[in-house]
C-alpha cells in the first residue's frame, strides 16, 4: 500500500491506483493510476471520450470502479454516493450545474443538508456563506436567486456548494466550456486561492493553454489509458501534450477512391454567429469545400461546429459573412431554399433534431420532399408514392425494422441514422454537411455510414465532416480544416496529426510553423 | 431461500401470478388505443354505478333510464343529437390544436364569439330582416368563424411572435368573451329589460328535421338542425386535414418534434397561426350553429361548457376527427341524461372519470403488462 507521505516530501490527498471502469462496449479507465497532492491544481487532460471524466465521477463516487483502489488521506475508500465522497472531503462541479434557479444562493447551498431542519433563518446562513465566500474570492450575493446570475457566478455558487459542504478536493468538470474570458480569469484567481488555502483541485480539460496557465501538474489520458502520468507543468511544452492527447497510429483506414476535386460548391467567408447563450460562437470563420471532396473539420466538442452546420443550413443567423453554395448566396436565407438548392444537414442529434421519434418511418423520410413531386402533389401528401418511396429506401438502406409504418422511436440508433442517411442522400445533396454521422454507433454500422459517405464523394458531392473522431476524419478526409474557439486555425492536406492536435488546443498553424522552422 | 424472501416474511399465501411491466418495444396493434377508450367510457360507468349504489341508488335502472331516454327513441335520439353537434365542432376545434400539441383550451370563448358574430348579422344587422334564408346562414356561418377564429388569432399571435403561453392566454379570453356577449346581452341588445336579446326571426333559423314535418311525417317534432351537417363535413374535412394533406402532415410533425420539423424547414409560427385560427373558426362554428339552430336569440347560459367538454372529447377520441363524432355523441347523452338522473352530478362525474382513466390509460400505450404463472420454484 502506498505510503500518505511520498518520497518526494509531498502530501498525497488522492491516490489511485489501476482504476479499471467498463461501459457497454467502451473501457472507460484501463488500469489508471492518478495521485492529487495537497495544495496543487492537478490537470486532467485528453480528448472527448478520453475518459477523464469517468475517472473523477469514480472519484466523487456517482460511478464504482471495477477495479483498483482508490485512497483518500490514505484510507481505503469505495464510495457508493456523492454523499459518501462528499463526507470524506470530495466535492465535484459538473459542467451542467444543478441548481434551481428560483431559489436563492444560500438555499441552494443549503439543498439536501441536514442544517438547518426547521426553520431556515437564512439570514445567519447568508452571513455564514457570504464569509467563505470572502475567504476564497468567490463574489456572489447570498440572497440573490439563481435565475439572476450570470454563468460564472452560478458555477461559483456550485463551488461554494462544495466548500460549504467542507470539500477540501476540488473536481472542476471542463469549468471553463461556458465561461466567457473575463470569467474565467475570475475562476482561476479563486482556483489558485484556494490551493494557497490548501485546497487541492483536479481541473478536467482539453483546451491546453489553460492547463498551462493554471495546473502545477498534468495527467494525460488517452483512450482509458495514462500516457502521461503526473508531469510538472513547466517541464513540458504544449507541442508535447498536444501529441501525448491525440498523437496515436491510425488503426483503420477505409479505401477511398481517387476523386478530382471539381468546383467549389461551398465557400463561407469571415462568417460570425452566436451560440443559444447569445455568446459568440463563430468568430469569423472561412473554409471552402468542392465537388467530390470529403473536407474535415476537427475540433474539440463546443468549439463552434454544431453552430456552424446550423447556420450553413440556416438554422442559425448568420451574423456576419457570406456563405455561397453552387455561387449563390446562401446567408440566412430559409431552410426549405437551402435543401431545395440541395444542401443536406445530417445532424449530430438524431433523436431530438433528426427524427420525430413517434411518427413512422415512412413519415420521417419523407421529411424533406414531402412537398415535392411526386409525393407531394399539390395540396396533399401522395401516400402511396410515400409508402413506395419509404420501401425503397428500406430496401437500399438495409434498415432493419418489421414495416415502414412502425415508430421511429423504437428503431436502434444504427438504424435511425441509415434512416436519417437514406432520407438525406436519396436528395441527392450537391452539399452534405454531416455531423458526428457515427457517433455512438457499432462497428459494422460505423463502416455502413463511412461507405455511403464516401459514395457520396464519389457521386460528386461536397462533403464537410464535422467529428470529433480522429481516425475518422483522418481516413474519410482530402482537407481538414481544425476549429478552435470559433476559428479556423488552419487546414492540413497531409494528415499531419501533430499538427492537428496542436491547432486542435489552440496553436495556429502558421505558429506551428513559425515553431518549425526556427 | 432468497435474500429478499427472508426480508419478507411470507403473507401465508402468495398469487399464483406475478404480474410484469416492462416499456413496449413494438407499437402496439391498431385496435388498442380505441379499445383503451372504450375501457376508459366503461371504467366511467362502473364508478358511476358504485357512486350511485352507495347512495341508495340502483345503478342499473339509473343507466338504463339515460340509455332509454337518450337512444330510445327517435325524439329523444334527435335530443342527443342537438346536445351532440356543438360537442363535435369544439371537439375537432380542440383535436386540431392539439395535434400540435397547441394547448387550446379557449374553444369555450371561441364558441362565445361565435354565437356573437352570428348574431351579429341578425342583431346589428348586417342583412335586412326579410333577407333570403340561405343568405342568412351563409353570412352567420362566415361571421361566426370569423370572429371564433379572431378570438384563436389573439393567443395564436403572442404564442407565435412573444411566446406567451397559450394555455394561459386562451383560458382567460374565456372570460373576455363571454363578459363581451354579456355586454350586448345587457347593454345593447337587451330586449324591454330583459337579460336577452329579442327572438332571431326565422329566417335566420337553421333548418331543422321537423321543418320536413310537413311534408313527412316522421321527422314531426324533431329538433336536430343543419348544425349536424356542419359538423360532419367539418370532420371529414379536418381528417383529410390531417390524413392526407401537407398541411395536415406540418401539423403532426410539428406536434411529435417541433426541432426536426423546423430542420426540414417548416414554419412553426406560421403553423401556429394557422392552427388557432382554424381551430377558433370551428368552435366558433359551433357557437353559430347553437345560437342560430337551437338558442334562436342572443343570451346569457347559452354553453353548458361546451368549450370544455371538447377538450374530453378530443382526447376520448385520440385526436381523431371521425371518432370525435362518437365521443361527441355518447357526451350529448350524458349530458341530456343530467336532466333525467337525478342527482344530477352523476353524468359530471362520469365525464371527470373518463378523462382521468384516459389519461392514466396512455401508460399502457407505453408499457406493456404480462401476466407470469408462477412456477414452482
Amino acid at each position: 500500500m502506498d505510503q500518505v507521505n511520498s518520497t518526494n516530501g509531498y502530501k498525497n490527498v488522492v491516490s489511485m491506483r489501476g482504476i479499471i471502469k467498463r461501459f457497454p462496449g467502451v473501457l472507460a479507465n484501463d488500469q489508471v493510476d492518478f495521485d492529487l497532492r495537497q495544495g496543487e491544481v492537478h490537470a486532467l487532460l485528453g480528448e472527448n471520450g478520453a475518459g477523464k471524466s469517468t475517472l473523477m465521477n469514480v472519484l466523487a463516487g456517482l460511478y464504482r470502479a471495477e477495479g483498483g483502489t482508490t485512497m483518500v488521506h490514505g484510507q481505503v475508500v469505495n464510495f457508493g454516493s456523492p454523499r459518501e465522497a462528499i463526507e470524506a472531503g470530495i466535492g465535484m462541479v459538473h459542467q451542467h450545474f444543478m441548481l434551481v434557479p428560483s431559489q436563492s444562493v444560500t438555499e441552494n447551498v443549503l439543498l439536501g443538508l441536514d442544517e438547518p431542519r426547521f426553520r431556515m433563518n437564512l439570514s445567519r446562513y447568508n452571513r455564514k456563506i457570504e464569509e467563505i465566500a470572502q475567504q476564497y474570492g468567490l463574489h456572489v450575493d447570498p440572497a440573490a436567486r439563481i435565475w439572476q446570475l450570470t454563468v460564472g457566478e452560478q458555477q461559483r455558487v456550485e463551488i461554494l456548494k462544495m466548500l460549504y459542504r467542507g470539500a477540501d478536493v476540488l473536481i472542476m468538470d471542463e469549468p471553463t466550456a461556458v465561461l466567457a474570458p473575463s470569467e474565467i480569469e475570475e475562476l482561476f484567481k479563486t482556483l489558485r486561492s484556494m490551493t494557497v488555502q490548501g485546497k487541492s483541485i483536479v481541473f478536467i480539460s482539453h483546451k491546453l493553454h489553460e492547463v498551462m496557465d493554471i495546473s502545477d501538474r498534468v495527467t494525460v489520458l488517452q483512450k482509458g489509458k495514462v500516457t502521461s502520468a503526473g508531469i510538472e507543468t513547466k517541464d513540458i511544452t504544449r507541442a508535447d501534450l498536444a501529441r501525448l492527447m491525440v498523437g496515436r497510429d491510425v488503426v483503420f483506414r477505409v479505401e477511398k477512391k481517387a476523386v478530382d476535386a471539381g468546383d467549389v460548391v461551398l465557400s463561407v467567408e469571415d462568417l460570425k454567429a452566436d451560440n443559444d447563450k447569445g455568446l459568440p460562437a463563430l468568430n469569423g470563420v472561412s473554409l471552402e469545400v468542392r465537388q467530390g471532396e470529403i473536407v474535415g473539420l476537427a475540433g474539440v466538442a463546443g468549439n463552434g461546429q454544431s453552430e456552424l452546420a446550423e447556420t450553413l443550413a440556416g438554422l442559425r443567423l448568420a451574423l456576419e459573412g457570406r456563405i455561397t453554395v453552387n455561387s449563390q448566396d446562401a446567408t440566412n436565407k430559409p431552410v426549405k431554399l437551402g435543401i431545395r438548392q440541395g444542401i443536406s444537414l445530417i445532424p449530430a442529434d438524431r433523436t431530438q433534431v433528426g427524427t420525430a421519434p413517434n411518427l413512422s418511418v415512412t413519415d420521417n423520410v419523407i421529411m424533406k420532399n414531402y412537398d415535392q413531386e411526386p409525393i407531394g402533389q399539390g395540396w396533399i401528401v401522395n401516400s402511396l408514392e410515400a409508402i413506395k418511396y419509404a420501401s425503397e429506401l428500406k430496401e437500399a438502406y438495409d434498415i432493419i425494422v418489421p414495416n415502414i409504418d412502425t415508430s421511429v422511436r423504437l428503431l436502434s440508433g444504427g438504424n435511425l441514422q441509415k434512416v436519417i442517411l437514406a432520407r438525406e442522400i436519396s436528395s441527392e445533396p450537391r452539399l452534405m454537411i454531416a455531423v458526428q454521422p457515427t457517433r455512438g454507433l457499432d462497428v459494422g454500422a460505423i463502416e455502413g455510414v463511412q461507405k455511403l459517405l464516401l459514395a457520396q464523394r464519389e457521386a460528386g458531392a461536397a462533403i464537410l465532416l464535422i467529428s470529433e473522431e480522429l481516425e475518422e476524419l483522418l481516413s474519410l478526409s482530402d482537407r481538414i480544416y481544425v476549429i478552435y474557439e470559433g476559428e479556423i486555425m488552419g487546414e492540413v492536406v497531409d494528415g499531419d496529426i501533430d499538427k492537428i492536435g496542436q491547432m486542435m488546443t489552440g496553436t495556429r498553424l502558421e505558429q506551428i510553423e513559425a515553431q518549425g522552422v526556427a | 431461500m432468497t435474500e429478499s424472501e427472508m426480508k419478507k416474511p411470507a403473507l401465508g399465501w402468495r398469487l399464483p401470478f406475478s404480474i410484469r411491466i416492462e416499456p413496449r418495444i413494438d407499437n402496439p396493434p391498431k385496435w388498442f388505443s380505441p379499445m383503451l377508450s372504450v375501457i376508459a367510457v366503461v371504467f366511467a360507468l362502473l364508478i358511476g354505478a358504485l357512486v350511485i349504489w352507495l347512495g341508495g341508488g340502483d345503478p342499473w335502472a339509473a343507466y338504463s333510464h339515460i340509455a332509454r331516454y337518450s337512444f330510445g327513441s327517435v325524439g329523444v335520439l334527435s335530443d342527443t343529437m342537438v346536445k351532440a353537434i356543438p360537442l363535435m365542432l369544439v371537439g375537432l376545434a380542440c383535436s386540431i390544436a392539439f395535434r400540435m400539441k397547441l394547448w387550446n383550451i379557449g374553444a369555450e370563448g371561441q364558441f362565445f364569439l361565435g354565437v356573437f358574430g352570428a348574431s351579429l348579422v341578425v342583431l346589428l344587422p348586417v342583412l335586412p330582416e326579410d333577407a333570403p334564408q340561405w343568405l342568412f346562414i351563409i353570412t352567420m356561418i362566415i361571421s361566426g368563424m370569423l370572429f371564433g377564429a379572431l378570438w384563436g388569432f389573439i393567443p395564436g399571435f403572442l404564442k407565435a411572435r412573444y411566446n406567451v403561453n397559450e394555455i394561459i392566454s386562451t383560458l382567460m379570453m374565456n372570460y373576455i368573451a363571454i363578459e363581451w356577449n354579456n355586454y350586448f346581452i345587457y347593454a345593447v341588445w337587451s330586449e324591454g329589460g330583459f337579460q336577452m336579446s329579442r327572438m332571431f326571426q326565422r329566417n335566420a333559423w337553421l333548418p331543422r328535421l321537423s321543418d320536413l314535418g310537413t311534408t313527412m311525417p316522421f321527422f314531426r317534432g324533431l329538433t336536430t338542425h343543419m348544425g349536424l351537417l356542419f359538423a360532419l363535413i367539418a370532420a371529414v374535412v379536418l381528417w383529410w386535414i390531417l390524413a392526407k394533406s401537407q398541411w395536415g402532415y406540418e401539423i403532426r410533425l410539428i406536434g411529435d418534434n417541433p426541432r426536426a420539423a423546423e430542420y426540414a424547414g417548416i414554419s412553426i409560427k406560421k403553423n401556429i397561426i394557422f392552427v388557432m385560427l382554424l381551430s377558433g373558426a370551428l368552435a366558433g362554428l359551433a357557437g353559430m350553429s347553437e345560437i342560430t339552430g337551437v338558442v334562436h336569440r342572443l343570451q346569457g347560459a347559452i354553453s353548458p361548457g361546451y368549450g370544455f367538454t371538447g377538450i374530453i372529447i378530443a382526447w376520448l377520441a385520440k385526436l381523431n376527427p371521425l371518432a370525435v363524432i362518437l365521443a361527441s355523441i355518447l357526451f350529448g347523452a350524458l349530458i341530456l341524461a343530467g336532466r333525467e338522473v337525478q342527482p344530477s352530478g352523476i353524468p359530471t362525474l362520469i365525464q371527470g372519470v373518463i378523462m382521468v382513466a384516459l389519461i392514466a390509460s396512455d401508460y399502457f400505450l407505453r408499457n406493456r403488462v404480462t401476466i407470469v404463472r408462477r412456477v414452482e420454484e
